[in-house]
C-alpha cells in the first residue's frame, strides 16, 4: 500500500481523466459521470482501489473518464468480468456500468446471475430505452409501439422493467435515480456503495439524439415534485409540491393507490411508511408509472445478505486454516509404488 | 503375445489387453479402474481407455447403454490402450454384441451366462443365443453364471436382490485377479475405506471378490481356465509412481504452475463433458488459494477468468469444443488487452454436440485460427496423462511471461485415461516469478518488455499506475484509445511478433523415435502419440526407414520444424480429424504431407498407422 504522508481530501476533479469525453453534446451520461465523480469524492474513495468495469454501448465508455482503474470489456459480459475482479481481489471497490441493451438484452443472463449471487459491487444501469451506439434501434426497455430504424411500424416487443427484473433475480439492493438529479443521485450511489452485496441502481438517462424526452413526463424539473417520489426508509411516502399527496394501500384491490391528505378522510397517518427491507412493497413500488403514479426514486429495497465474494473467501480461508497446503503430499495421496 | 509357461503354472505374457464391458449400471468403470490400480502397484506398464456412453443410465440391456473399460498392460512399454483386446469380459448380451468385433481372433470371452435371458438377448438384437450356436467358435468362451454365483456369495449379508446383484462386477474382478495372479488386498482395503459407514456393503463386495477368486482356484477342471503372468516393466526410471488420468494431472499441473509462479489461480468454468473433472479437482484445492467459479455459462466463465487476470491473478477457463466456441469473443478481449489467460480445451468429437464422450482432435483450427481479427495465441497440446502435468505448468509460465492467452488442447481420451506417472518433487521444478509493475516512471499500460514484447502488468490496488484498458485498439505509445490507421497496423504487427517470439522460448522439435532426415516421417500431435510410437517402432523393426515426430507446441510451431520436416522424402500426418494439422503445416511450410485421418470417436489402432507406413514406403520407393 502507498505511504500517505499528507492525506488530502480528493474532490470530484481528482476523478477526472485526461481523456476527452466523447458523448454527444447534451447526453445524460455527462450528468451521471459528474454525479459519480462527486460520489467518489464524497465517500473518500481511493483511486487505486477502485475499478470501473463496463460492457459495450454509450454508457460503457464510462471507465475511460474516471481516474481509477478501468476495464471496458465486451458486450453484455461486464457482470462476469467484474465478478472475476471481485473474486480475485475482494478489497477492490468495483463499479459496473451498463445500459438497457448491454445489461438486459445481450447481457441479461449475466445480470440475472450477478444479482442472484449477490457479488459485492455497484451496478449502474443507464436506461435510455434505446440503442444509442448502433444508431437508434429499440431496446428491451423501449415502449410498445416505439418507432425506430428497426421497428418502422412500431415495436411489438413488450418492454421490461429493470427494477422488477432485479428484484425477481434476487437483488438485495435496488434503487433508482435520474441522470440530471445531481442532488439526489450521489446520495443514492453512496447508499449503493454502503450495501455489501450487489447494489442495483437504475438511472433514467436521456438519449438526446435517438430518444429525446422519453422520460420528460416525470423528469421535467418544474413538475418533478408531483411526478416523482423519493422514498426514504421509515418515512411516509409523501410527495407533491404541497407535500399533500401520498401512497396508500388498498387491501381490497391489493394494490397501491395515490391519495390526497385532507381529502376523503385521508390523514397523514394513512400514508404508507416506506420499509426498504420489505420486498413485496418494493415490488409494488417499482411497478408504479407516470402519469397515474409518481415514479419511485431513491433506495427502494435494501435487505443485506452475505455477499458471494465474502462466502467464497470464507470457504477458501476455512480450507487454508484447516488443511495444510502440501503439494508434494497432495500428488502422493492414494496408492503409490516405488520402482 | 509371447507365451511361455513359468514354474508356478502361469503362462508368461509380455502384454495383455482386457476389455470389461457391461451395462452402464454394471460398474465396469470401477472394475477397470481398480484392476488398473493393482496392475500399476505390481509394476507393469499400462494404458487405459474408458469408453462409455453419453447417457448417464441408458435403458438397461441396450447396446447404446454399454459401458466399457479397456486396459492394456505389459512388462514392456505399452503406450496405447491396445488395438485388439485379448480378453473380453461381457456382462450381458449387449456388451458382447458391441465389443465382439474388436476382440482378437482366438481371444478369451468371459460371459455372465445368467444375464443371457430372452429379454436381454432381444434388447441386444440377438435372434439366436450366441452362447448356444457356433457363432463364437473363433474364440475361447467361458460361460459362467456370474449373477447366480454372486448372489450366493453375498447371501449372508442380507442385501436385497438388486443390491446383491450389484456385486457381480466384484465377483468378476476377483476371477480376473486370480487369472493374472494379482493381489486382492489393495482393492479390499479400498472397499473397506470407501464403505466405512456401510460395513455390509463393504463385506458383501469383498465376499464377492473372494468368491470370484476362489472360483478360479477351485473350478479349474470344469472351467479349464488358464492363468497368465505379466511382469514388471523394468526399464522405467526409478522413483515413486502412481496412476493418474489426464484431467487430474492437468488440474495438478495448473496448481503447480500457480505455486511455481507464485500467482493465485482462479478457474472460471461451466460443466461440460469431458472437461468437468478439472473443476471437480480444482474446487477441492482451496487450501492452495484456488478459487473456482462455476459460472452461468461458458462466456461468463471465461470472462470471470479474464476479470481475475485483470486483477492480477491467473485466470483459467476450461471446456470442450462447443464451450470454447462460446468463449471465442472473450478470448479476443484477452488478446487485445494482453492479459494472461489459460484456456483448457478437452476436445471431443464434433461439430456441435457431436459425440460428447468420444475423443477427437478436431479443435486445432479453432484453437489456432478460430477468432475474429488477426488474433494469435499460444497453443500447446498434451500427449498423454502424465504429460498433462508438465503442459499445465508450461501454460501458466507462457501466459504470464508473455501476457497472452494460452490454449491447451487435451482430449477426452487423455482426460479419462490412466497411466503410471513418476511423481515429481515440486521443490525440484524450476520457479518462474510473475512480475507486476509498480513503478510509475514512464508508466503506461502497453509499455513493453523489449525482449518478450509482453506489456507491463499493473494490477488494481497499485498506486500511481492507474489505467483503463479495453477491447478498442490502443495507442502503441500511450495505451489510450486510438483509431489511427498506422497505429492499428503497428499493434497488429506487435501482437503477432510477440506470439511468434515464443518460438525462441520453447524447445526445438526433436525426433521422438528414429532419425533426423530419411525416407519417411510420421508427424502427430496430442493423444495419438502412443499409437504412432508403437507403429513406427514396429515398422523400424521391419527395417522401414521411418521416424516419429511428435509436435507439442502447436502455435507457434518449433523454430526448426520446417527444416526437420523437409529432411524427409515423405511426411505422413496422422491425426483424429479431417486433416487439420496437415493443413497447418501446408499453410506454414508448403509441406506436401500425406494426411492419415480417423474420426470414429475411437483412438488410432497401431495397425492402422503401420499399414499406412507400409503403403507409403512403397509409394516413396
Amino acid at each position: 500500500m502507498n505511504e500517505q504522508t499528507d492525506i488530502k481530501k480528493l474532490t470530484f476533479k481528482d476523478f477526472e481523466t485526461d481523456q476527452e469525453v466523447r458523448w454527444c453534446p447534451g447526453c445524460g451520461d455527462y450528468a451521471v459521470l459528474k454525479a459519480v465523480q462527486i460520489t467518489l469524492a464524497n465517500i473518500g474513495a481511493t483511486p487505486e482501489n477502485t475499478v470501473f468495469v463496463s460492457g459495450i454501448g454509450c454508457s460503457s465508455r464510462f471507465p475511460y473518464y474516471v481516474e481509477t482503474y478501468g476495464f471496458h470489456t465486451i458486450h453484455g459480459r461486464a457482470p462476469a468480468v467484474a465478478t472475476g475482479v471481485k473474486l480475485a481481489n475482494p478489497d477492490l471497490d468495483v463499479w459496473l456500468v451498463t445500459g438497457d441493451g448491454d445489461g438486459l438484452s445481450i447481457g441479461g443472463n449475466h445480470m440475472l446471475h450477478v444479482l442472484r449471487r449477490n457479488v459485492n459491487m455497484q451496478i449502474m444501469l443507464f436506461n435510455n430505452e434505446i440503442y444509442g451506439l448502433t444508431k437508434g434501434q429499440y431496446s428491451p426497455t423501449s415502449k410498445l409501439g416505439a418507432k425506430t430504424p428497426s421497428t418502422p411500424l412500431g415495436s411489438v416487443d413488450l418492454p421490461l422493467n429493470p427494477c422488477s427484473f432485479a428484484l425477481g433475480s434476487g437483488a438485495r439492493f435496488v434503487a433508482r435515480g435520474i441522470d440530471t438529479a445531481l442532488k439526489a443521485l450521489p446520495g443514492t450511489l453512496a447508499r449503493a456503495k454502503d450495501h455489501r452485496g450487489a447494489s442495483f441502481v437504475e438511472i433514467f438517462q436521456n438519449c438526446i439524439v435517438f430518444n429525446d424526452k422519453t422520460f420528460e413526463h416525470f423528469t421535467l424539473k418544474k413538475e418533478a415534485a408531483n411526478t416523482q417520489i423519493h422514498v426514504e426508509h421509515e418515512k411516509p411516502m409523501i410527495y407533491g409540491k404541497e407535500k399533500n399527496m401520498g401512497l396508500v394501500f388498498n387491501l381490497e384491490k391489493f394494490a397501491l393507490e395515490t391519495a390526497i391528505i385532507g381529502e376523503n378522510g385521508v390523514s397523514e397517518d394513512d400514508i404508507l411508511v416506506h420499509n426498504e427491507t420489505n420486498k413485496i412493497m418494493a415490488q409494488m413500488l417499482v411497478e408504479l408509472t407516470a402519469p397515474d403514479f409518481p415514479v419511485v426514486c431513491g433506495v427502494i429495497y435494501c435487505d443485506p445478505e452475505e455477499s458471494y465474494d465474502d462466502a467464497v473467501h470464507r470457504q477458501v480461508k476455512g480450507a487454508k486454516d484447516n488443511k495444510k497446503a502440501d503439494f508434494n503430499a497432495l500428488i502422493r495421496q492414494g496408492r503409490t509404488w516405488t520402482v | 503375445m509371447n507365451v511361455q509357461t513359468n514354474a508356478q503354472g502361469f503362462e508368461e505374457l509380455d502384454t495383455v489387453c482386457i476389455r470389461f464391458a457391461g451395462d452402464s449400471g454394471d460398474g465396469m468403470q470401477l472394475t477397470g479402474t481398480q484392476f488398473s490400480v493393482v496392475t500399476a502397484l505390481e509394476g507393469s506398464d499400462l494404458a487405459t481407455f474408458p469408453d462409455f456412453p453419453a447417457e448417464i443410465r441408458a435403458p438397461v440391456g441396450t447396446t447404446f447403454g454399454v459401458s466399457a473399460f479397456q486396459i492394456n498392460f505389459g512388462s514392456v512399454e505399452v503406450s496405447t490402450a491396445g488395438d485388439e483386446p485379448d480378453v473380453l469380459v461381457a456382462m450381458n448380451p449387449a456388451a458382447l454384441m458391441v465389443s465382439l468385433a474388436g476382440l482378437r481372433l482366438g481371444g478369451l470371452i468371459i460371459v455372465d451366462e445368467g444375464a443371457f435371458s430372452k429379454r436381454n438377448l432381444d434388447k441386444a438384437g440377438y435372434i439366436e443365443n450366441p452362447l448356444e450356436d457356433d457363432s463364437l467358435s473363433d474364440y475361447q468362451v467361458q460361460k459362467l453364471d456370474i449373477t447366480k454365483m454372486t448372489l450366493e456369495s453375498v447371501k449372508e449379508f442380507g442385501l436385497g436382490k438388486k443390491d446383491a446383484i450389484r456385486s457381480k462386477n466384484m465377483w468378476t474382478l476377483g476371477l480376473i485377479l486370480w487369472m493374472f495372479g494379482r493381489a486382492r488386498k489393495p482393492i479390499t482395503d479400498w472397499l473397506e475405506q470407501k464403505f466405512k459407514k456401510l460395513p455390509d456393503v463393504a463385506n458383501a463386495n469383498i465376499a464377492a471378490i473372494n468368491a470370484g477368486h476362489a472360483f478360479g482356484e477351485t473350478a479349474e477342471t470344469s472351467a479349464n481356465l488358464s492363468r497368465y503372468h505379466v511382469g514388471k516393466h523394468t526399464t522405467e526410471e526409478s522413483g515413486e509412481y502412481r496412476t493418474v488420468n489426464g484431467n487430474q494431472a492437468l488440474a495438478w499441473g495448473l496448481v503447480a504452475g500457480s505455486q511455481l509462479g507464485d500467482i493465485p489461480l482462479l478457474l472460471g468454468t461451466y460443466p461440460i463433458t469431458p472437461a468437468s473433472a478439472l473443476l471437480h479437482t480444482l474446487s477441492g484445492l482451496k487450501e492452495y488459494g484456488v478459487v473456482t467459479f462455476q459460472a452461468e455459462d461458458e462466456i461468463a466463465a471465461v470472462c470471470g477468468a479474464i476479470g481475475a487476470s485483470f486483477a492480477g491473478q491467473l485466470g483459467v477457463t476450461s471446456s470442450s469444443g462447443p464451450g470454447i466456441a462460446l468463449k471465442t469473443e472473450a478470448i479476443g478481449l484477452a488478446i487485445s488487452t494482453e492479459l494472461p489467460l489459460v484456456i483448457i480445451d478437452v476436445q471431443r468429437a464434433g461439430p456441435s454436440t457431436g459425440l460428447p464422450t468420444k475423443t477427437e482432435q478436431s479443435d486445432l483450427h479453432q484453437a489456432v485460427w478460430g477468432r475474429n481479427g488477426d488474433s494469435p495465441i499460444v497453443v500447446l497440446a498434451t500427449s498423454n496423462p502424465q504429460d498433462c502435468f508438465d503442459v499445465g505448468i508450461e501454460a501458466v509460465r507462457l501466459a504470464t511471461k508473455y501476457m497472452t492467452p494460452v490454449m491447451v488442447l487435451s482430449d477426452g481420451y487423455i482426460g479419462n485415461a490412466s497411466e503410471p506417472w513418476r511423481i515429481p518433487d515440486i521443490n525440484s521444478l524450476e520457479k518462474f516469478s510473475v512480475k507486476y509493475c509498480t513503478d510509475p516512471e514512464g508508466f503506461h499500460p502497453f509499455k513493453r518488455d523489449p525482449e518478450t514484447l509482453a506489456r507491463v502488468w499493473a494490477k488494481p490496488g497499485t498506486p500511481n499506475c492507474l489505467h483503463r484498458i479495453g477491447g478498442i485498439e490502443k495507442d502503441y505509445d500511450t495505451g489510450h484509445i486510438s483509431y489511427e490507421p498506422g497505429n492499428h497496423q503497428k499493434m497488429t504487427d506487435v501482437r503477432a511478433a510477440k506470439i511468434a517470439g515464443v518460438a525462441n522460448d520453447i524447445p526445438e522439435q526433436e525426433v521422438s523415435l528414429g532419425t533426423s532426415g530419411g525416407k519417411l516421417a510420421v508427424v502427430g500431435w496430442g493423444s495419438t502419440r502412443g499409437s504412432i510410437h508403437q507403429a513406427v517402432k514396429r515398422a523400424r523393426e521391419e527395417n522401414i526407414d521411418v521416424s516419429h515426430i511428435h509436435i507439442s507446441n502447436i502455435w507457434p510451431l518449433p523454430r526448426n520444424l520446417k527444416k526437420l520436416l523437409n529432411s524427409f522424402d515423405k511426411v505422413i500426418v496422422a491425426e483424429m480429424n479431417n486433416g487439420q494439422m496437415n493443413n497447418l503445416l501446408r499453410a506454414e511450410y508448403l509441406l506436401d504431407g500425406y494426411s492419415l485421418t480417423k474420426v470414429s470417436g475411437q483412438p488410432f489402432k497401431i495397425t492402422e498407422i503401420l499399414d499406412c507406413i507400409q503403403k507409403q514406403e512403397l509409394e516413396v520407393g
